[in-house]
């Protein structure tokens, strides 16, 4: 286990929404829809995200969860309906405003830890101060000193400590997770949800979570998006005071009333 | 640090145990007379003869002559099959035109065509850099192909995500991500490369070490035969070894080419 706890606790003030700039961007989702072949998948969800909100979207696996996030950062056409993210023209996704962290790091095996980020500039890669922030953001997340290193020496958490660093080097407007720490061991978790938590606040971009962990959910999210049958079921405001502890009454009374949402129709044998 | 690199002689050392030991007996066999002369020259007569045929300038004119004819064949046949690789690994429209004529070509024994060859072109220059080129360009070529295929394609959507255009995904991820296996389709396709060589140049020429060969036999020059096969022997594991000397240095990010 070499992956250790380093991020130190969080300070409530720079918690507070107020005190953070606002650089986040809204998001409207009109009707949306997607279907694969004749297997409807979303069908017609209709919801706001609010500049700077931290969105977490749960469901059992095969829900459209991923499906939805897919759309909302331009990797797949919606079927019908439009979502809106900003003044952007309908179903449009400035590729350097919004990106997208996946569940596997995704690096390049052939590029240094600090090529890697450097990949996240995106449009502004030609810009003379490139370096100097892509260096800045590899200090954020603790691994100015593994720079030069190929990612193969990383371990698991360090590996998606890079990818995350690289989504955040553009200093987008919009940030999607697509379960980021699903294949990280507990402790790892607990300390990634604290970075993503803490560059939410310094950063205020808007931030959508899709997870299969409620717990995880709860901790992080301003607000939870159930999604059943390819339409939202349960959408639910968090409003409990950051940090959040995982396992503390508050949380687990709201984690209990989601998993109750999304046991309520299972029929047995149904999960997937 | 010195400890360190001591070991590392030894162990460098290791390997060349067995051919030498191989060649003492050999020689030793050779000088009692159990081994007779006409059927194989001690390595002390075969040494001699590469001497005196260095001596007189030909060794080095005949070694010039098929390294020439390798290389030329190479950079032609590997040129092709790597652009044919690329673009069959890069666009499907591409491979559905050529990838079925290919497949059939390939199964022709290259060597089966010198007849042809000869009738074409006779025994110059041309006969034999065409079947060297024929003869890598399948390796290089399937293995291309299969690597540009075979990138991952959550990297490629990475690279999408982030906005890089078609120059920058085929140069940061396609071309890396396939050099290990065109890497494979190189070394494959050098040893190809000297028994097309020894063929073509055995059946039909008039320089290069496979006629040295040939002409030496007819004069019962044991001697330069052997020597002839050393020579081939010696050219393919320099090439060999030049291909793994690049292979490490670009693929130095790959964890099976990291030291430790």
């Amino acid at each position: 286990m070499n992956t250790r706890v380093e991020i130190p606790s969080i300070q409530r003030e720079t918690l507070k929404p107020a005190a953070r700039p606002i650089a986040g961007l809204p998001i409207q989702v009109e009707g949306l829809k997607k279907s694969f072949g004749d297997n409807e998948v979303l069908r017609g969800l209709e919801f706001e995200i609010n500049a700077g909100e931290f969105i977490a979207i749960v469901g059992r696996s095969g829900c459209g969860k991923s499906t939805l996030l897919r759309l909302l950062v331009g990797l797949d056409a919606a079927t019908g309906g439009s979502f809106r993210i900003g003044d952007d023209e309908p179903n449009a996704v400035d590729r350097d405003q919004v990106r997208v962290m996946f569940q596997e790091p995704r690096l390049l095996p052939w590029a240094s830890v600090l090529a890697n980020v450097e990949v996240g500039l995106g449009a502004q890669r030609r810009s003379p101060d490139g370096r100097r922030r892509a260096l800045d953001t590899l200090q954020r997340v603790g691994l100015l000193e593994r720079r030069a290193e190929w990612p193969s020496v990383l371990s698991g958490g360090q590996k998606q400590r890079v990818a995350l660093s690289r989504a955040l080097v553009s200093r987008p407007r919009v940030l999607a997770f697509d379960e980021p720490l699903g294949a990280l061991d507990a402790l790892t978790r607990i300390s990634m949800q604290r970075l993503l938590e803490q560059v939410w606040a310094d950063q205020g971009f808007t931030a959508l979570l899709v997870t299969h962990d409620v717990a995880e959910a709860v901790t992080l999210a301003d607000r939870v998006l159930v999604i059943e049958d390819g339409r939202i079921s349960l959408d639910l405001r968090i409003d409990l005071p950051r940090p959040r502890e995982r396992g503390s009454a508050d949380v687990a009374a709201l984690e209990g009333r989601i998993l109750r949402e999304l046991f309520k129709n299972a029929r047995a044998g149904d999960d997937a | 640090m010195s400890a360190k690199r001591a070991a590392f002689d030894l162990k460098n050392l290791t390997q060349w145990i067995l051919p030498v030991a191989i060649i003492a007996i050999w020689q030793l066999l050779s000088s009692v007379g159990f081994i007779p002369e006409r059927v194989l020259p001690s390595p002390a007569a075969v040494v001699l003869a590469g001497w005196k045929l260095l001596l007189s300038g030909e060794l080095l004119t005949n070694m010039w002559v098929s390294f020439r004819r390798a290389i030329i064949g190479l950079v032609i046949g590997g040129g092709i099959g790597f652009s044919l690789g690329l673009a069959n690994g890069l666009s499907r429209r591409s491979e559905r035109v050529l990838d079925s004529t290919l497949q059939m070509v390939r199964n022709i024994p290259h060597l089966a065509m010198i007849p042809l060859v000869i009738l074409w072109f006779g025994i110059d220059e041309t006969a034999k850099i065409f079947l060297v080129a024929v003869g890598v360009f399948f390796p290089i070529y399937i293995n291309t192909q299969h690597g540009i295929r075979n990138v991952d394609a959550q990297l490629v959507e990475m690279g999408h995500t982030y906005g890089m255009t078609p120059a920058e995904l085929f140069w940061r991820v396609y071309l890396p991500g396939a050099l290990p296996s065109i890497f494979v389709g190189l070394r494959y396709a050098l040893g190809i490369m000297w028994l097309t060589l020894i063929v073509a140049e055995t059946i039909a020429a008039s320089s290069g070490i496979g006629y040295m060969a040939m002409q030496a036999r007819e004069f019962l020059l044991v001697d330069i035969v052997v020597l002839s096969i050393v020579i081939y022997a010696l050219l393919g594991k320099l090439a060999d070894s030049l291909a793994r000397l690049l292979e490490r240095a670009c693929l130095s990010w790959h964890p099976a080419f990291q030291r430790n």
